[in-house]
């Protein structure tokens, strides 16, 4: 594994091109392009205000700069470095902006969710999508990018509505069975819409492309629902993990749950295997204290790590949640499936340093990571089975079928790694730590 | 023999003298024919006494049978009496038990009785209650959906009042500056949104639609092809384990099913071409499962015979077998235990040896260390083989030493001899003729100058000093002397050393002899 130098980055925005070309960062105004092969500096841009948001467009020919203070949108060009555009919400605000799949075109959510305002870039034109759903995923874009959906709330209802990304041509609105729409997203083959109810009520939709209700499914009453939702690569399963510490799978012939995992605290399943981080910190001797060694050689007190396998049964740390709070911690808030459809990794709140990984294809438990912090994020490599994971220190983890390791990272002043993300033409992943660097960790091991 | 008094009766029975005195009132009472003891030939006949006497006999026997009887009764009854005294005081003692512990149950039963009800009460209302808060949920939920709506109709009308200021407004306008048009991302020009528009989108949407539809159907018609013809295998399969034990079946019932089995095979046989043809017909399907389901039943009921029968050969063999197989088993066992702890021991062994082999030190201490080690036998023998130089050697020097002083000795015998010899010779010729004297003073010169030479200091000497090759071959060092001795024989491999060492010493014996 090798790590290259460290790079100065705010608000973490950093992003790699989607053609794996160039990789480009934000520090307070200025965007900085680099060739991601030699990091050199390709292009400087710089914005007029600093910049919140950052996003590549599909085909890596543009960088949106959004800047939500002053309600403005810069674009760049990296073929003609001398084109600009810039879009100027006005009063009426900006809260987020986006690219349409396409590329060529912008959406903007206006403050309060007044409305989206989509800015085509070949036109100069603007049209307006009124009474959007201010929700944890209001609009959504079909992965071949032909479709988007959109939540819609009008007159205490919720509504769908189904966009041609070609021309913006309303292709389908109607009304969808839910009390309060927290999220929709499409089936990765484009043809299944899943929208899901808030926490309040445990009910999941399930709508075709044309708009009809294929199937719907609530797994129980009155609890706490529906957390986090995620469609496997091939389309034919459905994860759903809610408050009640279980992800249930449907399967996408029926619609009906095939298996559900839970998450005991006690893993008795003989065929799973825990890994366990142990840290060992290095035994200093009193030679070692110099002055010069404690600034310059930070390795000193960096702690090592490694993982153990431990015996079953194994116990399983929990943190109970404060029942007097909304939005406990507790329940399934984060699941993925890895890139071959094989496995599953979800993470469970009120068991918050372990991470549990699932083989889609006995639908059994795998593993499960125990670190010794809380886990912040995790991401599967897109083109093979192996998952990286980093808890908030100066150390990445890396899972796959055939073990675990643990990865120190080369940061200056004990800084903790923190997410990540994973580009999708390279097998690379950025990480970023919670200070303003940036360290890039380019593949070198098969 | 009897002798009757008139009412006395004497008599002798079985050696028994018995009187018995009867009045004829009491031999009438007892029901005997009262004899009349006046008899017509006026003396006493004993033919009636006799008789009498024996019925008398008689009723005796039989009261006092009648008493024995009696007591026996009595005894018994009152045995009898005694024992269902017992078995009633018993019997009453049970009855108060039991009357008690029926009374203790009842009570039990009647307190989990009351148990019951209260445990029954407590879930009634429970439920009661559950169902009350469901309500209450329900109907917080449409109070909190209620006024979750009044408030968003609040903010909807605020924004749209929102909307219309800014609207209104226009100060600020939203707009968008750009240098130049980009082209569309796909390269084609853009279309106008016309009917025709809607109705390619519609017809793009539903192909998509259709598609996947068809890829997905393509996939579960192949699946149920590919597990409609792994069916037909097993089926296949099922029917050829079945059949061929025909003739080495055991029971009697097994037969009928495989008879039946068999035909049965041939029926479907015939099927099979049916429903290759018919696939997606609903009865094939159910056809094909039902005749799976009966035949995979046979073949379990016939497994579970087998197994049986299996179990009891096997437990018949183990009980044979049992004695003597235990202990050769045991026996192996344990030599094997013995091996495999003997071959472990030596693998760790040979690992430790290695490890230490292959963890070689880096530091020199032990790396000569263990190089001494390898040469240690060498090092011994050179050692030994210097130790025995070393003492030759020093035999050597000593000899060296009797040989310096022996050469010292003969150098002074030498001296005394050639003293005498000049003596003799002066003298001799001191009696030689006076002509000599010439010679006899060079003779006599010669002498005294070599003795002071030879006593002379090496300094004043102007006669030429005897080399040490002379000085070797007059002290017979050199081999070209009459005889070797044998020290020198000895000396002869390791000259150098002896030669190297005699230059001192030849100065001394310079020094010595002079």
């Amino acid at each position: 594994m090798n790590f290259s130098e460290v790079f100065k980055q705010s608000n973490q925005l950093c992003k790699v091109s989607p053609d794996g070309k160039y990789l480009a960062t934000c520090v307070q105004y200025r965007l900085v392009v680099r060739d991601f092969n030699s990091l050199q500096i390709v292009h400087l841009y710089t914005c007029l205000d600093p910049v919140m948001h950052m996003e590549w467009s599909s085909d890596s020919l543009f960088i949106l700069c959004a800047m939500y203070k002053r309600g403005l949108v810069q674009v760049w060009s990296l073929e003609q470095p001398d084109w600009h555009c810039k879009i100027d919400e006005g009063s009426i605000g900006l809260v987020s902006s986006r690219w349409s799949p396409d590329g060529r075109h912008i959406l903007n959510t206006t403050e309060f969710n007044l409305r989206v305002t989509v800015w085509s870039l070949c036109t100069k034109s603007v049209s307006y999508i009124k009474y959007p759903k201010a929700c944890q995923k209001g609009i959504d874009f079909t992965a071949d990018g032909r479709y988007m959906a959109l939540a819609e709330r009008r007159e205490c209802k919720d509504y769908i509505s189904v966009f041609v990304c070609d021309d913006w041509h309303l292709l389908r609105h109607f009304e969808s069975e839910t009390q309060d729409l927290a999220g929709l997203e499409w089936s990765p083959n484009s043809c299944v819409l899943a929208v899901w109810d808030s926490c309040l009520e445990y009910k999941i939709l399930l709508y075709s492309l044309d708009g009809r209700l294929l199937s719907s499914y609530s797994a129980y009453e009155w609890s706490l629902g529906i957390k986090s939702v995620a469609w496997s690569p091939s389309s034919q399963f459905l994860a759903i993990g809610s408050y009640d510490e279980k992800v249930r799978i449907l399967n996408h012939i029926t619609w009906k749950k095939i298996t559900q995992f839970e998450h005991p605290a006690t893993i008795i399943n003989a065929k799973a295997v825990v890994f366990k981080e142990v840290e060992k910190r290095p035994v200093v001797g009193s030679e070692d204290l110099s002055i010069h060694q404690l600034t310059v050689d930070n390795s000193l007190f960096s702690t090592q790590s490694k993982y153990e396998i431990t015996q079953l049964p194994a116990q399983v740390p929990v943190i109970k949640p404060d029942p007097d709070r909304a939005n406990p911690k507790i329940g399934i808030s984060a699941l993925a499936f890895s890139a071959g459809n094989h496995y599953l990794a979800t993470k469970n709140d009120n068991m918050p340093q372990n991470l549990w990984v699932w083989d889609m294809q006995r639908l059994s438990l795998l593993a499960v990571l125990e670190q010794t912090a809380p886990v912040r994020c995790f991401v599967w490599d897109p083109h093979r089975p192996r998952l990286a994971l980093c808890t908030g220190n100066t150390k990445v983890y890396l899972w796959s079928p055939a073990g675990c390791v643990s990865v120190n990272v080369p940061v200056e002043g004990m800084d903790p790694v923190s997410p990540l993300y994973t580009n999708i033409a390279h097998f690379s992943s950025a990480l970023l730590p919670t200070r303003k660097e940036l360290i890039i960790r380019p593949h070198s091991r098969p | 023999k009897l002798i009757v008094y008139s009412a006395i009766i004497w008599g002798v029975y079985a050696d028994d003298l018995f009187v018995l005195v009867l009045s004829p009132q009491e031999v009438c009472s007892l029901g005997l024919t009262g004899v009349s003891l006046e008899s017509e030939s006026g003396g006493l006949s004993a033919v009636p006494v006799l008789n009498l006497l024996y019925e008398v006999l008689q009723l005796q026997r039989r009261a006092q049978r009648a008493l024995h009887e009696l007591e026996t009764q009595q005894l018994k009854s009152g045995s009898d009496l005694e024992h269902l005294q017992h078995s009633t005081y018993r019997l009453k003692d049970q009855l108060e038990h039991t009357r008690r512990e029926n009374s203790g149950l009842h009570e039990g039963e009647r307190q989990l009785q009351l148990k019951i009800k209260t445990l029954q009460n407590c879930l009634k209302s429970e439920k009661e209650e559950v169902q009350k808060l469901q309500s209450i949920i329900s109907s917080r939920a449409t109070q909190y959906n209620h006024d979750t709506k009044r408030k968003e109709r609040e903010c909807t009308k605020l924004k749209e009042r929102l909307t219309q200021l800014l609207m209104d407004k226009r100060d600020k306008k939203l707009s968008i500056e750009i240098s130049n048009h980009v082209g569309r991302s796909d390269g084609k020009r853009g279309l106008w949104k016309t009917g025709k528009m809607e109705a390619r989108h519609e017809g793009e949407m539903y192909r998509a639609l259709l598609s996947d539809y068809e890829t997905r159907q393509r996939s579960l018609m192949m699946e149920n092809s590919e597990l409609k013809k792994v069916l037909q295998h097993m089926k296949e399969d099922m029917i050829t384990i079945l059949s061929p034990k025909k003739p080495c079946v055991k029971t009697e019932p097994a037969d009928d099913s495989l008879e039946q089995a068999v035909s049965e095979g041939e029926e479907e046989a015939g099927d099979r071409s049916r429903e290759g043809l018919e696939q997606s017909c609903e009865q094939a399907r159910e056809q094909l499962t039902n005749s799976i389901r009966l035949q995979w039943r046979k073949l379990k009921s016939h497994m579970e015979r087998l197994d049986s029968q299996a179990s009891l050969v096997a437990c018949q063999e183990r009980e044979g077998d049992e004695v003597m197989s235990r202990k050769e088993r045991e026996e192996e066992m344990q030599r094997m235990r013995l091996e495999l702890q003997q071959c472990k021991e030596f693998i760790h062994m040979q690992q430790q040896l290695l490890q230490q082999q292959l963890s070689s030190p880096c530091d020199e201490e032990t790396a000569a260390l263990l190089n001494d080690c390898y040469t240690l036998e060498e090092k011994e023998r050179l050692k030994e083989e210097w130790r025995l130089f070393s003492e030759q050697k020093r035999n050597f020097e000593r000899e060296r030493k009797n040989f310096t002083e022996a050469a010292i000795r003969l150098g002074h015998e030498r001296k005394t001899f050639e003293e005498d010899r000049a003596a003799w010779l002066k003298t001799q010729f001191l009696n030689m003729t006076p002509f000599v004297d010439q010679p006899e003073a060079k003779l006599q010169s010669t002498p005294p100058l070599v003795t002071k030479s030879l006593f002379s200091t090496p300094r004043a000497a102007p006669l030429k000093m005897p080399s040490t090759a002379d000085l070797y071959r007059t002290l017979h060092l050199i081999p070209d002397s009459r005889y070797v001795p044998q020290i020198i024989q000895k000396w002869k491999f390791c000259h150098e050393f002896t030669l190297t060492s005699f230059q001192p010493f030849t100065q001394v014996i310079y020094l010595i002899t002079r």
